[in-house]
């Protein structure tokens, strides 16, 4: 019937010797043991699903027997059997963690559910168990790739700051990935089986962020045809990451702090305040120290949020990280196209190792993306690159404007891309709507 | 040649329902099936605290009137069987071993305040030893809700259940040399 073992700790022979032979019957793998030390012994060669312990027994009492068996393998499932029945006894057993007490001798059919439950809550918790590992292995989050001493001094700062509840403000330039930072923390916090609930609030006009956010009751504006919760409401038990926080305007800032300071809002259009339990992690590209001094950004909102302060360094000032980060795009990549995974060329990573990466990681992403694409070889090399042009260039380049650079930039990024505006943007690591501004002031076309 | 068995009634004549218990018992085991009553003295296995007889007693007693080494011996008792630890056992066997042991006390309608129904105490009889000599030929309990060796805690149960080994316990029984 079952593989499970069972250890029986009983002072009397006949009562051993007759659940030995029931169990045995039942399926099980049966040890016996006479006294608390025998048991204790016997503990050593387990693991055991379940003990059956008597309470009175010479030498070592059963409760404190108990106590050492659950030292010894937490997970055991102790049945607490006596011929004495005590109900102080029995609460004092199971305070101590015992799955059920019995009073001997036991009808049999109590005995066996009894051992049924216990083997099914048992397996019930290790299958809990089994799914929550299966969850974070599903919900596992890209890692952070980096080797050099600042990466490390970050990594350092997520695994600080993901057991506490704080707020956290992660700081970088565009494309160093804050979020993927955010993300982290979240993941290695004990809100990881709750949701991260991401938002841009510099990509959100006010009116539709404050709706976002708080959510809205039917009717509350024009359009709100039903009851919609927001952000903030979504994110209890789990961690509201809110990107670009040095845009979000002073209104917004007023109703982001009360909600922090109270954990509590009302939707749009709403009278009833509503709880949610989030923490939050904020991410900016913005000096939010300087937007406070010109009274562009709220002061106590900034110490609200400022509480742990992560600065996530531009990939320049790690060139280390670069190659690993390569690799990592490659075989990330590889697997999505349903590639080999290619090696990278030592000309291409020259290339790499030269670049400035203005737009970072994700710039650096970008450009492998797009290799992996174009790349026919065995290995990426420099020419599948669309960096190469400035890394291969012979002589000293003339000098020459920033935007005269930018505008032949977009013009070779946006022909490469056969003029897919989609596809350059990502290329270049902008938005469409920055794209399309940029081709208007430069004049350029599709 | 299979090991005979032996079905020994205990503390009275053979029943009038012997050959309808040897025949179910001979429907699922190809083993030669004896019956005959054994007189074995109960005395020394009651415990008076408990008004019930010590199982793993009247086993002991019983297996010293094994016919031969090779067979498997049943014990059918009209009294109450207990283990220590448990209020009642329909019965005990030695798992793989040559003896096992049967109470017909709780399996008798009359038991629960019902008239009396040899029909249903045959039936009974004949799937508790069954039940009994799988454990003597090294079966355990059986998930299978309609094997004969699924365990059994209360005569409802026995009811449900078949008076057959399922194709699993089968294959476990010709594993170990059976038929």
């Amino acid at each position: 019937m079952s593989e499970h073992r069972i250890l029986i700790v009983d002072d009397e022979l006949s009562v051993r010797s007759s659940l030995e032979e029931w169990f045995r019957e039942d399926g099980f793998r049966v040890e016996t043991a006479e006294d608390g030390q025998a048991a204790l012994r016997a503990m050593d060669r387990g693991p055991f699903d379940i003990v059956l312990l008597d309470l009175k027994m010479p030498g070592m009492d059963g409760i404190s027997v108990q106590k050492r068996v659950r030292e010894i393998d937490p997970a055991a499932t102790i049945i607490i059997l006596t011929a004495y029945a005590s109900v102080q006894t029995a609460v004092e057993a199971l305070k101590l963690g015992a799955f059920d007490y019995v009073t001997k001798p036991v009808d049999p059919d109590d005995l066996s559910n009894l051992v049924r439950n216990a083997l099914q809550t048992r397996a019930l918790a290790e299958e809990n168990v089994r799914l929550k590992e299966k969850v974070s292995e599903l919900t596992a989050i890209t890692p952070i790739v980096g080797v050099s001493a600042p990466m490390e001094h970050v990594q350092e700062m997520i695994r600080t700051v993901a057991e506490t509840d704080s707020s956290v403000v992660i700081r970088g330039e565009s494309g160093t990935g804050k979020e993927l930072v955010a993300r982290a923390i979240h993941a290695q916090s004990r809100r990881r089986y709750f949701p991260l609930v991401a938002v841009n609030s510099g990509s959100i006009p006010e009116t539709l962020l404050e709706s976002e956010l708080f959510g809205h009751e039917k009717g509350a504006y024009t359009g709100a045809q039903y009851r919609r919760k927001g952000k903030i409401e979504l994110a209890s038990g789990g961690t509201l990451f809110l990107d670009e926080i040095g845009d979000i305007t002073p209104k917004m800032q007023i109703g982001l702090l009360r909600v922090l300071e109270t954990h509590r809002f009302t939707r749009l259009g709403g009278n009833q305040e509503i709880a949610s339990d989030f923490r939050l992690i904020c991410a900016t590209h913005k000096n939010l120290e300087k937007l406070v001094e010109e009274e562009l950004f709220r002061e106590d909102l900034f110490y609200r949020i400022n509480v742990f302060s992560i600065q996530v360094p531009p990939l320049r000032e790690r060139p280390e990280d670069i190659l690993p980060l390569a690799r990592f795009f490659v075989e990330k990549y590889a697997r999505a196209m349903g590639k080999p995974v290619l090696a990278i060329a030592p000309e291409a990573e020259a290339a790499l190792l030269a670049h400035r990466w203005p737009g970072n990681v994700r710039e650096l992403e970008n450009a492998i993306e797009r290799a992996m694409v174009v790349g026919k070889g065995q290995a990426l090399e420099g020419r599948d690159l669309p960096l190469a042009a400035q890394t291969d260039g012979a002589g000293e380049p003339q000098a020459r404007s920033l935007a005269a650079l930018e505008k032949d930039h977009v013009a070779r990024v946006l022909r490469e891309c056969d003029g897919n505006v989609t596809q350059a943007a990502k290329v270049l690591g902008i938005d469409r709507a920055t794209l399309y501004n940029k081709l208007k002031r430069y004049g350029l076309r599709r | 040649m299979a090991a005979p068995i032996h079905l020994a009634y205990v503390d009275g004549p053979t029943p009038g329902w012997s050959d309808a218990l040897v025949a179910g018992v001979a429907d699922v085991f190809p083993n030669p099936i004896r019956a005959s009553a054994v007189p074995l003295d109960l005395t020394p296995s009651f415990v008076p605290s408990r008004q019930q007889h010590h199982a793993t007693l009247v086993l002991a007693a019983l297996l010293r009137h094994r016919p031969d080494p090779a067979s498997k011996i049943l014990g059918i008792v009209p009294v109450d069987l207990f283990i220590p630890v448990l209020t009642f056992v329909f019965g005990q066997a030695q798992l793989d071993g040559p003896g096992a042991v049967v109470s017909t006390y709780r399996l008798r309608a009359e038991f629960y305040g019902l008239p009396g129904d040899e029909g249903v105490l045959v039936e009974r009889a004949i799937k508790e030893c069954i039940h009994e000599l799988g454990h003597a030929f090294g079966l355990v309990h059986c998930a299978y809700y309609d094997c004969v060796m699924h365990a059994s805690s209360t005569v409802d149960e026995v009811d449900v259940k078949g008076a057959a080994f399922c194709g699993h316990c089968v294959s476990v029984l010709e594993g170990k040399g059976w038929k």
